[in-house]
């Protein structure tokens, strides 16, 4: 997207939304930071996928959404988890395994999860949500609820015949989805352009007979337009369409991960490509946010993020009886 | 040529699915001399258990049917015949009742016709046996339905037109009790009399059917010959309240035989095969409810809710009552409550399926009633 | 009023029942209807093998072909059902788990306990199972073991038509994820059925015949297996108790365990192949909780360790029969130490 046209989004958007929009990318970052922070201690029990770097995708596509969307994630869910409304304390609980989390403790980091707010789960299977967002989407269609179905999936994802699968199901049934494959780069240790047989994971969309879009994935405003138009079409009866989101991940694949596959291009992107960056000049340069207000989200959220992490650390582990709890409604 | 002096006694058909029947005890021995009505031999049909009353009189000559063997409906398990016939024709007698049964030529055994009629705007299901100008209409008692009466429908039909009828709520009938009151249960019975076009008719009630019945009788005792009640519901306060509330509730069958017991003088009687006959009653959709709905109607806390008591009181239909004195459901103390209105005949050993552990008995009462009525 | 229907009936009964009653329920699988897309009838099929003939007619929008992609339709049907629809998804032949199985076992499974008992994921998986039809290799397996394995999913296995209806209307109601096996060579059987709308509740094992000497397990189809052999072992006076477990998760222990303590004899006839099945499932829980009780060893009646052949007369002998299950009974009971 042209800078001009970037601007013009911005105009778009009220300060509401625009300072409700930076609260949530931030939130989402300091998340992140701070549990690469604590997981480093050993605290942290399991894997965990951290999302920083991408939040403009997450935050750019539920600003649009409702509480009758759905929302189907990744292993590297918690910036699509915050950005669809699921509490952020409960989160940090639930990567803590304690029973004040998001699921009590039974899931982790990669199964939080939210059905009150159409949150999926994050998901430990590549190519788990698509045929699941199918399944939404067609509820959605069926009672008529004017909702839709989104699919965050990676660039991993993208060649996993589950997500080829729900391409075409989507297309056929014309149903109610929008996909975006968050192309970070990297599918674990595997570069993208290596393991993508076209040049764009877009372009695989006309094959599925959907429109297809790249997006600038660290530019907020970029990622809402195009995001907006899929909604709207999907939500006008039009069918699917495919995102390609295309920006890099600030951390490993998990949190452990030596990274020695990669060269510097997280640095780079932290200094001159970041969403939160840029999207703190577009708006002080429009004069639609200041700096102070700015600022001020900044602090409350670390407040947020500090009082998440000392409630988790004190929070209960679940009981023993737990282990054996909700296998079935009743069996 | 066979003598026509030898009879031959048939497997029975008890109840309308009835395909085959095991002896499990001759209770009679070969060369005894047997009255009608004595009896003869238990019978085991998965369903039910009975005790095969003599259809013959004279002298048992041979028994064909082994202990244990499955015989179908229909089929010869023993010969009857004067001591002076022959052994030689009894042989071939027997000889060829078992090449019949090798042939699978058995005659059907026609058992009572099932047909439906609307009442009401819903099916209401009953069983006819027989022909005649009397009409008896038999209607059974909670969770129960028109095959209750199997030992007792075919030895009344001779000469008459019995009708055993399922409830609403019950059976093959449609599910919907409506308020499941006395007075709704009273208006299909004489709805259905209406539908089969029968002005007046003779009634035998068992348990809530009997308070049915006597429901019946005072509310339109121009339709009804004569009464028998059958340990009705409606007399005297005492009842066995949780079998009444576990027999709506129980959801398998380890809720629900523990409480088919209380039903027989001789608790095993209650087989796994009667309960899982009851449980693929109680699981067709809208049958809990409908027994819900009648608990209410039929207790009230621990104690009885209906009083049939004085709607008997309030009509002068000729009627005879017949109660087991080991009832645990609805004790016999509670025939107390009939008084001087009607003739109580106690029945030693039977329980509350007095009709199905003592056919006999009530079958008396019934020809004792008719013959008033 | 109980009539006599087919097994297959009595499924498309259910379904259509249950659809009445239940505007959530909808279906999709391959050719459930068949003909979409294509210039002659709409319904052509009704299925391959015709179950759900007539639904698309009766019940416009509510029944949904799909193209052959079922780990997108599985995964559909169950994402379907944690946004509040009753789904009956069709997996055509259960040979076929392989291509949407992470879709069911580690999806739909464990919505419920992962999220922390906040899912809820109503969907019913029916597959057709079994040998005996002459379809080979990948399309006769008997894979519900597999299914019973994993926490989380429900497996119920009918018998007869009066199971299929009663079973698959409880599945339908069921709120946990029901994997329904249906084995092809039942659906031409025929059986007393009620017309009106009636449950099985899962876990309640049936007892089809009562007996003293020995209590034979059947699963599914063996059912009968079991009781043309119980027919012959009463002639030797040998009175077998056959029990139908009808559903394998959750396994009704309770009535199994009570009959072998009153025979002290058990066969379990699975047609399933022999490894991590549901005979050693079962063998293991009786030895485990009746080993007082045993006066023989256990005997399982099973497929052998093989894909299932071709040729007629080889799947003959791959299928248990009566004969072997008599066999078995007959080494049970005349066991000395």
């Amino acid at each position: 997207m042209t800078d001009t046209l970037s601007t013009s989004v911005a105009y778009e958007l009220k300060p509401e939304a625009l300072h409700d929009a930076y609260r949530m990318m931030r939130t989402i970052r300091a998340f992140e930071e701070r549990v690469h922070e604590e997981f480093a201690t050993g605290d942290i029990p399991g894997f965990v996928h951290l999302y920083a770097g991408e939040e403009a995708s997450a935050v750019g596509v539920c600003s649009h959404l409702d509480n009758r969307d759905t929302i189907a994630s990744t292993h590297r869910g918690h910036g699509h988890c915050i950005a669809k409304g699921v509490d952020v304390k409960a989160m940090m609980a639930e990567i803590y395994g304690k029973s004040t989390g998001s699921c009590h403790g039974k899931g982790g980091s990669m199964h939080i999860a939210d059905l009150s707010k159409g949150m999926l789960g994050a998901n430990g299977i590549v190519g788990g949500g698509p045929p699941l967002i199918c399944g939404t989407a067609l509820a959605a269609k069926q009672k008529g609820t004017g909702g839709v179905g989104v699919a965050f999936f990676g660039d991993g994802a993208s060649n996993q015949g589950t997500t080829l699968e729900s391409l075409n199901l989507a297309a056929v049934w014309n149903l109610p989805a929008v996909f975006v494959a968050e192309n970070n780069g990297y599918a674990e240790a595997t570069s993208s352009t290596w393991s993508v047989a076209s040049d764009n994971i877009a372009d695989r969309a006309a094959g599925f007979g959907m429109p297809g879009v790249i997006v600038d994935g660290f530019d907020f405003f970029a990622a809402y337009e195009a995001a907006g138009e899929a909604i709207t079409r999907a939500r006008e009866g039009g069918g699917p369409t495919l995102i390609e989101m295309k920006f890099t991940r600030y951390f490993g694949h998990f949190e452990g991960d030596q990274q020695t596959y990669r060269a510097d291009e997280v640095a780079r992107a932290r200094e001159t490509l970041d969403c939160l960056l840029r999207f703190r000049g577009r708006v002080t340069e429009t004069g639609q946010l200041s700096l102070e207000e700015l600022d001020r989200i900044d602090a409350e959220v670390a407040e947020l993020i500090d009082e998440a992490v000392d409630e988790a650390k004190r929070a209960p582990k679940p009981r023993a009886a737990d282990l054996t709890t909700d296998v079935y409604v009743a069996y | 040529m066979a003598d026509e002096r030898i009879k031959h006694v048939t497997m029975p058909k008890w109840g309308l699915s009835m395909k085959t029947g095991r002896i499990t005890e001759w209770l009679a021995e070969e060369g005894e001399t047997v009255s009608q009505g004595a009896d003869l031999a238990d019978i085991d049909t998965d369903k039910i258990v009975g005790t095969l009353e003599s259809p013959e009189e004279g002298v048992l000559r041979r028994i064909v049917a082994d202990v244990g063997a499955e015989i179908p409906v229909g089929a010869t398990i023993a010969l009857f015949a004067p001591p002076d016939v022959p052994d030689a024709e009894i042989d071939a007698e027997v000889a060829a009742a078992r090449e019949k049964l090798a042939s699978g030529e058995l005659e059907e055994v026609a058992g009572p016709t099932v047909a439906t009629v609307e009442v009401d705007g819903r099916p209401l299901a009953y069983a006819t046996l027989g022909d005649g100008e009397e009409v008896v209409v038999l209607v059974h008692g909670y969770g129960g339905d028109k095959n209750s009466w199997l030992f007792v429908q075919e030895k009344l039909a001779e000469g008459r037109t019995v009708h055993a009828l399922d409830l609403p709520g019950h059976g093959e009938s449609a599910k919907d009790v409506g308020d499941g009151g006395l007075d709704e249960l009273a208006r299909a019975v004489i709805g259905f009399l209406d539908a089969v076009g029968v002005p007046r008719a003779h009634l035998v009630g068992h348990s809530l059917g009997g308070a049915v019945v006597t429901a019946v009788a005072a509310a339109a005792p121009d339709r009804v010959r004569s009464l028998t009640l059958v340990a009705p519901a409606g007399f005297g306060t005492e009842v066995d309240g949780e079998y009444l509330r576990v027999f709506a509730s129980a959801a398998s069958r380890r809720e629900l035989k523990p409480q088919l017991g209380k039903l027989f003088a001789d608790e095993n009687l209650a087989t796994r095969q009667l309960a899982d006959d009851l449980l693929r009653y109680k699981r067709l959709d809208g049958v809990d409810a409908a027994l819900d709905k009648l608990v209410k109607t039929l207790l009230d806390g621990e104690t009885q809710a209906i009083d049939a008591a004085s709607l008997l009181g309030s009509t002068s239909v000729p009627t005879v009552v017949v109660w087991g004195r080991e009832d645990r459901v609805l004790p016999v103390a509670n025939a107390a409550a009939v008084g001087e209105r009607a003739e109580v005949r106690y029945v030693d050993g039977a329980g509350h399926m007095v009709h199905m552990e003592n056919p006999g008995a009530v079958r008396d009462a019934v020809e004792e009633a008719v013959r008033r009525g | 009023m109980a009539r006599t229907i087919s097994y297959r009936e009595a499924i498309n009964e259910a379904l259509a029942q249950e659809m009445e009653r239940d505007e959530r329920v909808i279906v999709m699988g391959e050719d459930n209807a068949g003909g979409a897309g294509s210039p002659g009838d709409e319904d052509a099929w009704g299925g391959v093998l015709g179950v759900t003939k007539g639904l698309y007619h009766r019940f416009p929008g509510r029944v949904l072909d799909t193209p052959i992609s079922e780990s997108a339709f599985i995964g559909a049907a169950i994402g379907a059902a944690t946004a509040g629809m009753r789904p009956v998804a069709e997996l055509m032949f259960i040979d076929f788990m392989g291509v949407c199985f992470d879709q069911i076992f580690n999806q739909a499974a464990k919505f419920r306990y992962m999220f922390g008992g906040k899912a809820l994921t109503p969907v019913v998986i029916r597959t057709m199972y079994g040998a005996g039809l002459r379809a080979a290799a990948q399309h006769s397996q008997a894979l519900y073991p597999v299914f019973t394995h994993i926490p989380g999913l429900k497996v119920a296995v009918p018998s007869s038509p009066y199971e299929a209806k009663g079973l698959l209307t409880q599945a339908i109601r069921d709120d946990d994820p029901v994997i329904f096996c249906e084995h092809k060579a039942l659906y031409d059987t025929t059986g007393e059925v009620p017309e009106e709308q009636y449950v099985i509740p899962f876990g309640e094992a049936n007892v089809v015949r009562d007996g003293g000497d020995v209590t034979v397990v059947a699963i599914g189809r063996m059912v009968s297996v079991a009781l043309a052999a119980a027919d012959e072992l009463a002639g030797a006076g040998i009175q077998c108790e056959v029990i139908d477990p009808r559903t394998t998760s959750p396994l009704d222990t309770d009535t199994i365990l009570e009959s072998v303590e009153s025979t002290g004899r058990l066969v379990v006839v699975d047609e399933s192949t022999p490894r991590c099945n549901l005979a050693t499932d079962i063998s293991a829980t009786v030895a485990q909780q009746a080993f007082g009780a045993l006066r023989a060893p256990i005997e399982m009646v099973t497929a052998p360790h093989t894909p299932v052949p071709f040729a007629g007369n080889l799947e003959d002998l791959y299928i248990p029969d009566a004969q072997r299950v008599v066999n078995a009974v007959k080494s049970v009971t005349s066991w000395e130490r």
